[in-house]
């Protein structure tokens, strides 16, 4: 049977694909960041401004909902994947 | 008096602390960061390296490891715990210190000796010392640029809690800050390795009375 349309709770717990971009909070000073910038109009690229430097993180999580997979993720980021005193996260929850 | 020094996978500077400390006529074992326990001893060290490789975050991984739990039971007794260079990240990253080390400025790993001066003597590891000692010893790090918040920097300005600043700030910090101490005084981080200054031969001894205020704090456990 072909389904369309988003998975639901109906079918039961299923995938999400998950992206955290971990980044720093702002006013933290970014040393790679900024070392790019500096670097780039070396190599002819001009114009550029407000060069940041993060990590993506990226997995698959199983769940009932994007809620309750991004409420399960925002915990995750608060305990372990971002260094709450100096970074921050933003958080995307997809079908996978 | 017996000083247990914390082994991860990836510390590097577990035997330079126990020479150190056998050289000053301490006893030192190694605690092994899987064991939920740190036994007997009366003092801790969390040596420099990299444990768990760094992966993620220095110290974000170590701060799961089962001794953890035992290492903030100790602390919150009241006994002494040092956290040298990954040392101090990892307690920053487990909660034990406040802030957060973040890599240098201009992203330079600095590897060479440093001037510190002893901001206080109250302190876990500086009760030895004199308050404004200049301290030659040495700096091994990549992520040790000092950063928190103007509340936490308040804080620990109004609390006499910056235990070392740089006399001539080699990596960023935040107010020069190269170790702190916890609101109990027992608990105290620092990037600079005082280890590796404790014999002529390394180039300076002014590591020692840093490493036998550690010991004092530790007899006085025992007492």
């Amino acid at each position: 049977m072909v389904t369309t349309g988003p998975p639901t709770r109906d079918d039961g717990p299923v995938k999400f694909s998950v992206l955290v971009e971990v980044r720093l909070q702002p006013g933290i000073a970014d040393p790679q960041g900024s070392t790019i910038e500096r670097s780039l109009p070396h190599l002819g690229f001009d114009g550029i401004s407000e060069v940041t430097v993060g990590k993506s993180i990226r997995f698959v999580c199983d769940g009932d909902d994007e809620a309750s997979v991004r409420a399960e993720v925002d915990d995750m980021c608060k305990r372990f994947l971002t260094n709450p005193v100096i970074e921050d996260a933003t958080i995307t929850v997809t079908p996978a | 008096m017996k000083i247990g020094v914390v082994l991860f996978p990836g510390s590097n500077c577990e035997q330079d602390v126990i020479e150190a400390i056998r050289s000053l006529d301490g006893e030192a074992e190694l605690l092994w960061h899987g064991d939920a326990t740190v036994g007997d001893v009366d003092g801790i060290v969390v040596p420099g390296g990299f444990a768990h490789g760094d992966y993620l975050r220095p110290g974000a991984i170590a701060r799961f490891s089962p001794i953890m739990g035992a290492v903030a039971e100790f602390a919150a007794s009241g006994g002494p715990v040092v956290g040298i260079c990954n040392g101090f990240q990892v307690l920053t990253e487990a909660g034990l210190l406040p802030g957060a080390l973040q890599k240098n400025r201009g992203l330079k790993f600095r590897c060479s000796e440093a001037e510190l001066r002893v901001e206080t003597t109250n302190s876990a590891l500086t009760s030895e010392a004199h308050a404004g000692d200049v301290l030659r010893v040495p700096i091994n790090h990549f992520e040790g640029n000092f950063t928190c918040s103007a509340e936490t920097l308040a804080e620990l300005r109004a609390e006499d809690r910056i235990v070392v600043r740089y006399v001539d700030n080699p990596n960023g910090s935040v107010d020069d800050i190269a170790g702190i101490c916890s609101a109990g005084r027992n608990v105290v981080g620092l990037m600079p390795h005082p280890e590796r200054a404790c014999n002529a031969l390394l180039g300076s001894t002014d590591g020692v009375p840093l490493m036998r205020s550690l010991l004092a704090a530790a007899g006085a456990r025992v007492a």
